[in-house]
């Protein structure tokens, strides 16, 4: 429960969208949050289904492995176990058949061995030894005879057990053998013992005909870690072979690091009736190639399903987000555009109410003034004329003034009819710097024409144009002391659109102040000098026009205002 | 120049009365109205040569009272005066029948020159 709870609190953390409309971090974050969710959707099952396919193939293909082992081994183990058992049976069926007397007998006792070695391999000798382990008669290759075998443990073994299977030993010889004896007990008289010795060749023979490949290893080795048969990569017989399993007489399947740092698997199995472990060694790595071919596929395919994955959850989220984002900035910019544009038509609207209720009260005065000018110059020989006169000049000349301030609210809140034709905007910018002409003569300010040639004709009003380019040129006139440069350039800029710059060599504009230069009233010059609305309008008319306005400004070193104009004329501009 | 009978009509009083006294002393002979209807009667009454009209008037507009003023007294001219800025209003005067109009605050010799120029046409 608790897991299941944490699990989607984790999603449901994943899947959320930051509030935040403006952080920068919003897209990363919820880009990064779908990515790992996709990630984590696609690779956990993934690796889950590899995880598990890895197990099962193991296991199944080590069964595939391990099975066939376990039947060699078995029946090798069976055939040894089937070996020593004839023997002990042919040895029990001598002691059997014979009495004490004629197995003591040497003569007889090697006719028996004589026998003995014709009908079955391996026998190396045969000896009877009486009830106080005295060796009474030897038929063999060794004078064995008069030995006393009463203080051995496996002389013991056999009077108690009736029979006994030796571990493999060189005792009295030089080579490895087994010692197989058995004890009779007669209806009346003494017991005996019948021993005989048998060499491990034949065993050899056994292993060498499971057919074993180069890389295995198969042998005997008792309990106590004594190879009893010779090893591939473990020594002699009666070397020391030190990895003894624990006990298990089924066939059973262990991984070791044998002695030699080799990872190798071990297939053993422990005789029930003798000292005998019978062990199966296989490398590892030759065992488990197949195995290792697939982990290696596995894992390949694994890795390059990741990749791709990956990529793709990469490559897909990042275009996603680059379109998501794209779209909010066009929305943020279309939303600040119009916020913008609301701005200024409400203030626009303000503006007109304001220009029509003050001009009334304007032309009271502007009237009363007119009277009392009429009453001083209508009044022959009025006292102090010229007195009067002054300050009523004054009042007069700064009625004009707030008239022309209304006039430009309006001309900025006004919708004008726009009367379009064709022209060139040369021949506009040419009739407007002719204005300024005189100005720029007193002020020493240099005007730099740079119209391009072939310029194409656009469709636009020429008044407006007129006025914006008007207002834009006063600007930097204004902005400059005596003697600067204005450069005024023509330029085509795309198929659609002209460009026409206006720069000057004046004081320039903050950052701040240039966010706000298109504003209605905003106006960086001492207060009475301006109305501030001078771009504003310029704005408003390019805008109405179709096309736009940029600035660039650096303080100290001038503005340029860069004015773009379509050739063709949109209806859907006309407000 | 003088002697023509001018009708003032204007809600502003103030701006009425001083410019009638102004034109009086121009020589002008001046009747003043402050609305419409006030208009309207004086028309009947004093019959004047030029009728000087504002169009922003509470009550009856300027315009309504210049389409009035065309059918009572068809020839007589009439000088519109409009706000600053409201040229749409004053070209729609004067496409209805007014002479001409100009825009407030005024300037007195030019008022002077259209009502000459008005009664003379």
């Amino acid at each position: 429960m608790n897991l299941m709870q944490s699990i989607s609190q984790i999603f449901s953390r994943l899947t959320e969208v930051p509030d935040q409309e403006n952080s920068p971090f919003r897209y990363k974050i919820v880009r990064r949050n779908v990515a790992i969710l996709m990630l984590l959707i696609t690779l956990a099952p993934l690796s889950l289904m590899t995880i598990i396919n890895y197990y099962e193939y193991r296991s199944v293909l080590r069964d595939e492995i391990v099975r066939p082992q376990r039947v060699l081994v078995n029946k090798a183990k069976h055939s040894i176990e089937l070996f020593l058992a004839n023997r002990l049976a042919t040895v029990n069926f001598i002691a059997s058949a014979y009495s004490y007397d004629e197995l003591a007998d040497e003569s007889n006792l090697n006719r028996i061995f004589r026998v003995l070695k014709r009908e079955f391999e391996g026998f190396v000798d045969l000896g009877l030894i009486d009830s106080a382990g005295f060796q009474v008669s030897y038929a063999g290759p060794y004078s064995l005879k008069g030995k006393d075998y009463s203080e051995q443990s496996w002389f013991e073994n056999v009077q108690v057990n009736g029979a006994y299977v030796s571990e493999v030993f060189k005792g009295y010889r030089r080579f490895p053998h087994i010692a197989l004896a058995v004890h009779h007990l007669p209806e009346n008289g003494k017991p005996w013992v019948v021993r005989a010795t048998i060499n491990t060749a034949k065993l050899d023979e056994l292993i060498a005909s499971m057919g074993l490949d180069a890389e295995s290893d198969a042998f005997l080795v008792n309990r106590e870690g004594v190879l009893q048969t010779n090893s591939k990569y473990y020594g002699q017989a009666l070397d020391r072979c030190p990895c003894i399993p624990s006990v298990s007489y089924e066939p059973t399947v262990v991984e070791r690091v044998d002695p030699r740092g080799r990872s190798v698997m071990v297939t053993y199995c422990y005789f029930p009736n003798a000292d005998f472990i019978f062990m199966l060694i296989k490398p590892q790595a030759q065992v488990m190639k197949a195995w290792y071919t697939l982990k290696a596929d596995l894992f390949i395919v694994f890795a390059i399903s990741v990749g791709l994955i990956v990529a793709v959850v990469l490559r897909l989220t990042k275009s996603m987000f680059d379109k998501m984002k794209e779209a909010d900035d066009k929305r943020a910019l279309a939303l600040k555009e119009m916020e913008h544009s609301h701005k200024l038509s409400s203030i626009g609207r303000l503006a007109a109410g304001v220009a029509h209720e003050i001009n009334n009260p304007l032309a009271v005065i502007n009237e009363k003034a007119g009277l009392m000018k009429d009453l001083i110059e209508f009044t022959p020989g009025f006292p102090d004329k010229d007195r009067f006169l002054g300050p009523v000049g004054a009042i007069i000349g700064s009625v004009e003034r707030c008239r022309t301030i209304t006039h430009r609210l309006l001309g900025f809140a006004r919708r004008m009819d726009v009367e379009i034709q064709v022209l060139d905007v040369n021949d506009v910018i040419k009739e407007t710097v002719g204005f300024l002409e005189k100005e720029a003569l007193y002020r020493n300010i240099k005007l730099n024409l740079n119209f391009a040639r072939e310029l194409p004709k656009i469709e636009s009003d020429r008044g407006q144009l007129q006025q914006v380019f008007l207002n834009v040129l006063n600007n930097a006139f204004q902005a400059m002391e005596d003697g600067g440069t204005v450069s005024v350039a023509t330029f085509e800029r795309d198929e659609a659109t002209i460009g026409v710059t206006i720069q000057d060599t004046g004081h320039g504009m903050s950052e701040d102040t240039m966010k706000h230069i298109f504003e209605p009233f905003f106006t960086t010059k001492a207060s009475g000098k301006g109305t501030g609305l001078g771009l504003s309008i310029t704005y408003g008319l390019v805008k109405r026009l179709g096309g736009d306005v940029e600035v660039q400004s650096k303080v100290g070193k001038g503005t340029r205002f860069t004015v773009y104009l379509p050739r063709k004329h949109q209806d859907s501009q006309g407000s | 120049m003088g002697g023509f009978k001018v009708m003032l009509v204007d809600d502003e009083q103030e701006f009425a009365t001083t410019l009638a006294e102004r034109l009086r002393m121009r020589g002008m002979e001046t009747v003043t109205a402050f609305d419409g209807e006030q208009a309207l009667r004086a028309l009947a009454k004093d019959k004047p040569d030029v009728v000087i009209l504002d169009i922003m008037m509470p009550g009856m507009s300027g315009l309504q009272v210049l389409g009035k003023i065309t059918e009572i007294a068809p020839g007589t001219p009439v000088i519109l005066l409009t706000g600053i800025g409201s040229t749409t209003e004053g070209i729609a005067g004067m496409k209805i029948g007014a002479y001409d109009y100009l825009m407030k605050p005024l300037q007195i010799e030019e008022l002077m020159d259209k009502i000459t120029a008005a009664v003379k046409k």
